[in-house]
This record gives C-alpha cells, sequence and structure tokens, in this order.
C-alpha cells in the first residue's frame, strides 16, 4: 500500500509496515524540544509522569523567546530550564547568549537530521522537515509526556502535494513562495494536513529557502511541511551533523488529497497584509496603491534569521541609510551567524546603515520585547504572523515580507520593491 | 457531563496570540492567564463571562502559537466548551490533554447566536438551542480520545498505562 513521505516516516516510528490517513498511532521521537515559555510549564507536569527524561540525548530546552530575560519572571522562566538540563544531564544544555533561537540552533548544532520524528512545544517545530524529517507543533502537555516517555499518539495525517516548477526569479526567495501558497490556498488550507513539497524547481531552492518554507507549513493549519531529501540536504547534514539519518521517499502511487503546481518562475516578491499570513499581495499590486509608510523594519526570527537571509539584506543595504524616521533591527537567529555577519562585514554594513544590530532572541517577532510597537505604528517584518497584537499594540499593523522587500522598504519608508532599490545580487 | 450556559459567539481564525497574548506569557499561573483571556479582541470578555458560558466560533479556532496557556487560560476563566466549525491542530490537542471540551459543529455554528442559551450533552455530542428550539449533533471523539478524556487528560493516561 502506498504511502507518503510523511506517512512513511510515522510508521516506521510507530514500528508498523503501513499507516494511513486518519489512523491513531503511537510514535517514538528522536527529539523533544521546548523553549523558555513552554518548558517551564511543562515541567510541574513531567513530574506527575517521570523523575528522569526517556533520553538525555534528546531532549533539548532552549532559552530564546523572553531572552535576554525580559524581566523577573522571565528570569525565574530561563532558570528553571537551566537548572532542569543540569539537573538531568542534558547532553544539549542550552545556555543565553551561546545558543540562538531554536529552530535555527537544532539544524546547525545538528541536534536534528532526515528522517526523524521530532516534536518541539512551538509551533514552527515543522521547519525541520526541509531536513527531510517530520516535525511538528505541540502544546505543553504533550512535550512533558515526550520528555517522559519518549513516546507521543498522533492521527496520520493525509496530504497536500505541490509541485514546485522551474527557478524563482532574483528577488524572490523561500518567504516570497511561501506566503504565495498561503494566499492561495488560506490560513487553514492545509489544517490537520502534510505540506509536501517536490518538483524539478526544489533544486533551486537552498536550505535556508526550505527552512522558511517549512517554517510557515503552520501558518496554513499544517501538522508539517516537508521536502525531500537531495544532494544539498546531505551536504547540509554532512556539514553540521554526525547523528545517523534515513532517507524516506513518498511512494510513487501515494494519495493526496490535492496536488497543487506552483510555477515558482512566475512568483513575486510577496507581502502578507495585516491581520493573517494568507492576506498575500504582490510587490506589483502594492506598488499600485498609495503607499504604505512605516515606523518599524524587522529582519530576523525562525522564519528569515539566516545567514543567506542576512546576505540578501546587507547586498541591498550596502553603503546606503534607512530612512530617517524607520528604526530597523537586524536579529540573527545564532550566535554563529552573529559571528558570522561580523567576519563578514555584514555587521558594519547594518550598523553604519542605521539599523540595530540586535542578539538572537524570539523577542520582536512575538511582542516580547526588543521591537515592540505603540497604538498606530507598522512595521514590515521577516517572522512569520502578523495577528492582532502579534507584535505590540492592537492597533499596530504588520506586514510580513522577505528579507529583501525589509531591507528595500528599511530604506524607502515604506513598502518597497527590491527589484527597484538592487544591490549587490 | 453538560455544559450549560450563554452564547459568546465569534469569527473565524481566532488566534492564540488573542486569546492570550505573548506579553503575558512571562507567568503560566492559570488565574493570572485567566484574567487577560481574550483581551485583544475582546477587552469585555472576562466581564461579561459567566462560568459555564460556551464560547462559539467559525473555522480555524485556535490558530497559530502552540501555547497551552490559550486553552488554559479559557478553561479558568470559567468556559465550559468551545463549539466551532474546525479547531487548528495545536490547540485541538491541548485542549484534550487538559480535559477542556470543544466540539466541532458546523450547523450549530450557523444556528446559534451570541446571547442564546445553549446546553451541550458530551456523552451523546447533542448541542440543545434552548432559545431558539433547535438541536444538533457533533462530531463524536475517536475512541481512543474518549478514553482519554475519560481518565481526565494526557497524564493522567500515560500514568495508567505505566502498569501495562
Amino acid at each position: 500500500m502506498a504511502m507518503t513521505m510523511t506517512q512513511k516516516i510515522l510508521a516506521d516510528h510507530a514500528g508498523l509496515d503501513y499507516v494511513e490517513a486518519g489512523q491513531l498511532i503511537e510514535a517514538k521521537l528522536d527529539v523533544v524540544m521546548a523553549n523558555d515559555i513552554t518548558g517551564p510549564m511543562a515541567l510541574p507536569i513531567f513530574k506527575q509522569m517521570a523523575d528522569k527524561v526517556f533520553d538525555k540525548d534528546k531532549v533539548v530546552l532552549v532559552p530564546d523567546h523572553f531572552t535576554p530575560n525580559k524581566d523577573i519572571k522571565s528570569a525565574q522562566n530561563s532558570r528553571a530550564i537551566q537548572d532542569f538540563s543540569r539537573e538531568q544531564g542534558l547532553t544539549h544544555h542550552m545556555v543565553q547568549g551561546k545558543c540562538g533561537v531554536e529552530h535555527a540552533i537544532l539544524p546547525e548544532r545538528g541536534i536534528v537530521t532526515a528522517g526523524e520524528c521530532i516534536i518541539g512545544a512551538d509551533s514552527h517545530t515543522c521547519s525541520y522537515g526541509a531536513l527531510g524529517a517530520f516535525g511538528t507543533g505541540v502544546g505543553t502537555t504533550d512535550i512533558a509526556t515526550g520528555m517522559a516517555t519518549g513516546e507521543l499518539w498522533f492521527k496520520v495525517p493525509s496530504a497536500i502535494k505541490f509541485v514546485l516548477k522551474n527557478k524563482p526569479n532574483a528577488y524572490v526567495s523561500g518567504k516570497d513562495i511561501i506566503l504565495h501558497i498561503i494566499g492561495q490556498i488560506g490560513v487553514d488550507g492545509a489544517l490537520y494536513k502534510s505540506m509536501e513539497f517536490v518538483g524539478d524547481g526544489i533544486q533551486y531552492l537552498t536550505m535556508d529557502d526550505r527552512f522558511t518554507i517549512c517554517n510557515m507549513a503552520i501558518e496554513a493549519g499544517a501538522k508539517n511541511g516537508i521536502f525531500p531529501v537531495d544532494e544539498q540536504t546531505i551536504e547540509y547534514i554532512n556539514e553540521h551533523s554526525t547523528k545517523e539519518y534515513k532517507v524516506y521517499q513518498a511512494d510513487e502511487d501515494a494519495v493526496y488529497d490535492e496536488v497543487i503546481e506552483i510555477d515558482l518562475s512566475k512568483v513575486r516578491p510577496t507581502v502578507a497584509f495585516p491581520h493573517l499570513p494568507g492576506n498575500a499581495h504582490t510587490i506589483d499590486e502594492i506598488e499600485s496603491m498609495d503607499k504604505i509608510y512605516i515606523d518599524q523594519v524587522v529582519i530576523g526570527s525562525c522564519t528569515n534569521g539566516r545567514m543567506s537571509d542576512l546576505r540578501k539584506a546587507a547586498a541591498i543595504l550596502k553603503g546606503k541609510q534607512v530612512a530617517s524616521e524607520v528604526r530597523v533591527m537586524v536579529i540573527p537567529a545564532t550566535q554563529k551567524i552573529f559571528l558570522q555577519c561580523i567576519k563578514e562585514g555584514l555587521a558594519e554594513i547594518f550598523v553604519e546603515a542605521g539599523c540595530a544590530f540586535n542578539t538572537p532572541s524570539c523577542g520582536a517577532c512575538m511582542g516580547g520585547h526588543m521591537g515592540v510597537m505603540c497604538k498606530g505604528e507598522r512595521c514590515v517584518s521577516t517572522s512569520n504572523r502578523n495577528f492582532v497584537g502579534r507584535m505590540g499594540d492592537t492597533e499596530s499593523l504588520i506586514y510580513l515580507a522577505s528579507p529583501e522587500v525589509a531591507a528595500a522598504s528599511a530604506l524607502a519608508g515604506y513598502i518597497a520593491n527590491p527589484e527597484k532599490v538592487g544591490g549587490d545580487k | 457531563m453538560k455544559a450549560n450556559g450563554k452564547v459568546l459567539k465569534y469569527g473565524d481564525n481566532v488566534d492564540t496570540d488573542v486569546i492570550i497574548p505573548a506579553r503575558y506569557l512571562n507567568s503560566f499561573d492559570a488565574k493570572e492567564l485567566a484574567s487577560h483571556a481574550m483581551v485583544d479582541i475582546d477587552p469585555t470578555f472576562v466581564e461579561r463571562l459567566n462560568p459555564g458560558d460556551i464560547m462559539v466560533a467559525s473555522k480555524n479556532f485556535g490558530c497559530g502559537s502552540s501555547r497551552e496557556h490559550a486553552p488554559l487560560a479559557l478553561k479558568t476563566a470559567g468556559v465550559s466548551c468551545v463549539i466551532a466549525k474546525s479547531f487548528a491542530r495545536i490547540f485541538y490537542r491541548n485542549s484534550i490533554n487538559i480535559g477542556f471540551p470543544i466540539l466541532e459543529c458546523a450547523e450549530a455554528v450557523d444556528g446559534i447566536d451570541e446571547g442564546d442559551h445553549v446546553v451541550v450533552d458530551f456523552d451523546s455530542g447533542m448541542i440543545y438551542n434552548l432559545t431558539k428550539n433547535t438541536e444538533y449533533k457533533s462530531q463524536p471523539f475517536p475512541e481512543f480520545l474518549q478514553k482519554m478524556i475519560e481518565v481526565n487528560g494526557l497524564v493522567n493516561y500515560v500514568n495508567s498505562k505505566k502498569g501495562e
């Protein structure tokens, strides 16, 4: 019987030869991850079930949301997961200032790899699909159970197959592609389902593009997003991880709820307007509207805070000045990326252009700290959500975009087309 | 088990950021979270809500962040159940895991208005609108989840399996 790529991974982890959509299974977990918001809440629940984590190599707690500690309560929460990591002797003991944003640091450190079954108490855990793994977000009780038992129940998802064709144009990257797709299918267009990305177009997508695309699968309601493993994936894994990995492939006759073709050569720089990630507009539509003036730009997050994202932004900002009254925050997703920005001269480009160059944190994206907006302000952000009040006041507005659009907009002071601002490409 | 209360009704895509904004997530104290429930789309929610009241919403309720703080805030605020056309999957799991009843029933959502008096029988899955004198049948939970709800959540389910 034929299975999708996701179904094959789940079947293997449940010790079954075959699973089908809708089936309830209990699967073994390769990585169980939580952060400084969900982790502390999980600890008392964990203690109702176990004294020790099921495997100290496989449980990871990352302080990244309200870090650097925003206030005393946040400090207590970070302290709780740091103490727990030490007491349990966790192999990957993450400490503020030495790690980064969870969905960037886990692949960078090779803690997650192809073929794995990964849960995280953070909805963007679907990011790991870029590596050909099953990754999905869960809540606190689920994560506590995973930490205690190394297993969790899942309902096997059906899938939508996205056939990506042709080569994207310059100034179009993973973010434009996923915003275009969510704009097409809607914010519940893949509810409970897998989004499986295939096609000749994926050869043109970097690993960073794939992380961005899988990261936002949840914004279409999906359980997970996943790419097949190709030469680029293997190269990335060999560079970052020493773990054993397994390559799964969807059966050729696997059944999909829907097959959607996306011609990447036709995708335009795309922006999601308030207050839904599915509220997509092309840059051409935006150029025909009245100018949308902005107060803030955020370039970073688990969606777009990786090295290639920052290189693209820097290429546009190099030697120029951001608009006089626009505050711009560039936030590398990990310490390694932060250091690389310094080594390559990107940090200098950002600061000379008038940007703040900040320590890795989820703070700005979730309206926690380090980039909160007041009533009436507008932001172009490379993050993943533009819900009401997500980055501050309920009457502030968030426009989601790629690093290229964000950088071009930072220079212009309004939402701008990176094709017209240029830079070294 | 039954729910019995007045209805507070909302639209599509009620996300977990508006159910409990991230600025309050430096705490996981249930009562504190409950005091801020729904504040960003309905600042009068906590004030208007009477214990046992029922939330009715359209599609994709609970989308966005995985924060379990969201169903916990609603449950602690006194909401007895949520009826929606569909739920985002993480919110669905989180609700079951903490023993917070949620029901999918599109017809009921269309047939119930703000302020209606509604009774829900969780055993039969029946939803009764006493104001309009109508009734609806919701989708029953799969047997596996019914078992989990019977033992009052995932923690008890896991602990009950330890002796096997």
